[in-house]
């Protein structure tokens, strides 16, 4: 629903260069990459707040390249918040109204409806400097979707919150999601927010983009080595969670734990997977006959490729290791880790 | 605790400062008698050259105001090659000596120059007029008014401006929504600095205008013709009247405690 075309920035100590990125009707998007990829510059310059130099931005059929800010329909909501400091709460939220031709009865629904979802029917008449980082944020997610935009641009808006108001607002932003139209674009560090929220991302780095896919895709299937060693935790797969137990493919693995979701994510770390010749009898609760299907030398460690039925995992370990079991390509090895190891999405 | 005696250099060398500055202002202020005030106050010329002095200092205030508030904005947002430059000329006003002042800005609108031909073919007379006195006021003034708004400007992040525009915002509701009541304070204490180095002008007005007089060169005339006994009072009256001003402008501007 918003497509960017070969979009080009220069900006004196910046450049975007072939951008291209299409993102569904309501879909939610998640934009990662390291600080000073490009991220911000890159919503900036989707909601026009950016100069470029080619390339062409579409609100479905429409070309917004040349429109202004004010009339592309796409809100923004920044990391800090960007309240306005002169005005209450209620008066942030509301605007927006004070350019846009919304039926009175309509925008007061819409009013009712944000206030309960982000839960700040209490602090309408106050001033910004009296909110927490969390009411902060909820108030700029209010004042963005006042106006009904088609598209909402999400820049880290999680990242400067205390971890307790990080989930809270997490999950405010994934039910408004779900109770709009709004296409979300989000801007985020965080594999958990990632996975939690979205589907599909990409991943950009020096003012380039990396990758773009499913995030599984994006985990499992890294198409550069930035991406590899950007999203770091290498075992990610989609599971079904039934009591106890995940099940990838043939798998069940024990988490120890309950899973909120029937469906969602589990993720390994390479260095938490063991590999061993005969079964270890020990705390870990998972362990699976696999086959060695490719070892990779990373200077300091070996990468080894195993897999147990349609599941490969990968694993770091030592060259002594490696040199101590004697590892070839179609050994038979155990693979083992544990519970607490396993992260679950 | 026993303090260390860099403590008492420092503190010592501020009570220096504080008697060299408030001495002199307090002798002058008690020295005339309050018989003198009062026949000073009702003498035309000294309520006129104050009220003279007062009005021209508004009024380059307000020309600062008027084209100064836009410049300010776009040094405050806005990164151009040679803005370093504009910058520097910006801060002239405030090196040059001030006859100087005075003499170049007559080499330009007087008669010698097309611009002061212009002027005196359109029946505008720089020499010896209020119009000159408003002239040289914002020569020295605005720099003044344009360093404490673009600093106001400055502390306003650029991300409410932007956020105001993707809400729907056209620049110029931005402004007046926005940037505007967030800036006003800067802006008034711009006005105050810009006034109070205007109405402390002399040497600049003396060549430009020795009349219509002023206040500063009615002070200097009295006291080249009779003496600092008779140029104390109309000091008084100038010092008082725009302590007053200011001290009411200040009380607006102090924040109420509910606003950042």
């Amino acid at each position: 629903m918003i497509t960017v075309q070969d979009l080009n920035i220069s900006l004196p100590e910046f450049n975007l260069s072939d951008i291209n990125l299409s993102i569904g009707e309501s879909e939610f998007f998640i934009l990662m990459g390291p600080t000073g990829a490009g991220k911000t510059v890159l919503l900036e310059a989707m909601a026009g707040l950016v100069p470029i130099r080619s390339g062409k931005i579409f609100i479905g059929e429409r070309d917004i390249t040349t429109l202004p800010p004010e009339r592309r329909d796409i809100s923004l909501v920044y990391q800090d918040y960007a309240l306005f400091p002169h005005l209450t709460v209620l008066e942030n939220i509301t605007y927006g109204l004070h350019f846009h031709r919304i039926d009175k009865a309509q925008s007061e629904v819409m009013l009712t409806r944000l206030l309960e979802i982000l839960n700040l029917h209490h602090l309408q008449g106050r001033l910004p400097v009296n909110l927490s980082g969390g009411e902060k944020q909820r108030v700029s997610l209010a004042r963005a979707l006042m106006v009904e935009p088609r598209v909402l641009l999400l820049d880290e808006p999680l990242s400067a919150l205390d971890p307790g108001f990080r989930e809270e607002v997490r999950n405010a932003i994934k039910r408004l999601h779900q109770s709009s139209n709004a296409t979300f674009l989000m801007v985020t560090h965080d594999f958990a927010e990632a996975l939690s929220l979205a589907r599909r991302a990409a991943v950009m780095n020096n003012g380039r983009i990396e990758q773009v896919g499913s995030i599984e895709d994006i985990f499992q299937r890294p198409s550069s080595t930035f991406v590899a060693d950007f999203v770091g935790m290498k075992n990610l797969f989609a599971a079904r969670f039934k009591g106890t137990k995940a099940v990838v493919h043939s798998l069940e693995i024990e988490l120890g734990r309950e899973p909120p979701n029937s469906n969602g994510y589990i993720a390994i770390r390479p260095e938490d997977i063991v590999i061993s010749r005969e079964a270890i009898a020990s705390s870990m609760r998972n362990s699976f006959k696999a086959g060695v299907t490719g070892i990779f030398d990373q200077g300091f460690y070996y990468e080894v490729h195993v897999r147990a039925g349609e599941v490969t995992f990968k694993s770091l370990i030592t060259k002594r290791s490696v040199f101590e079991l004697q590892l070839r390509e179609g050994n038979d090895v155990f693979v083992s880790f544990k519970s607490t190891a396993i992260h679950n999405f | 605790m026993k303090r260390e005696p860099f403590f008492w250099i420092t503190v010592s060398c501020g009570f220096v400062i504080m008697a060299f500055i408030l001495l002199p202002l307090i002798e002058l202020m008690t020295a005339p008698s309050l018989t003198m005030l009062k026949e000073t106050i009702q003498d035309k010329d000294v309520v006129r050259s104050i009220w003279l002095s007062i009005y021209t200092a508004g009024l380059a205030a307000l020309i600062s105001f008027i084209l100064g508030t836009p410049l300010a904005y776009l040094l405050a947002r806005s990164n151009f090659r040679g803005k370093q430059l504009v910058e520097g000329i910006i801060d002239l006003p405030i090196a040059i000596p001030h006859p100087v002042v005075g003499i170049a800005i007559l080499s330009v609108a007087g008669k010698n120059h097309w611009i002061g031909q212009v002027f005196s073919e359109l029946g505008i007379r720089v020499m010896g007029s209020v119009t000159g006195i408003v002239m040289v006021l914002t020569f020295v003034g605005i720099p003044f008014y344009l360093n404490a708004t673009k600093n106001g400007f400055e502390s306003i992040s650029p991300r409410l401006e932007k956020v105001s525009r993707s809400l729907g915002a056209s620049m110029f509701s931005t402004f007046f929504r926005i940037t505007f009541p967030l800036a006003w304070r800067s802006m008034l204490i711009g006005i105050i600095m810009c006034c109070a180095r205007a109405i402390s002008e002399f040497g600049a007005v003396v060549i430009i205008a020795y009349h219509p007089m002023i206040a500063p060169v009615m002070i200097y005339e009295r006291f080249e013709a009779y003496g600092l006994r008779y140029s104390q009072p109309i000091a008084v009256w100038l010092v008082s009247v725009c302590l007053a001003l200011f001290l009411i402008l200040r009380i607006l501007t102090i924040r109420s405690p509910k606003e950042v």
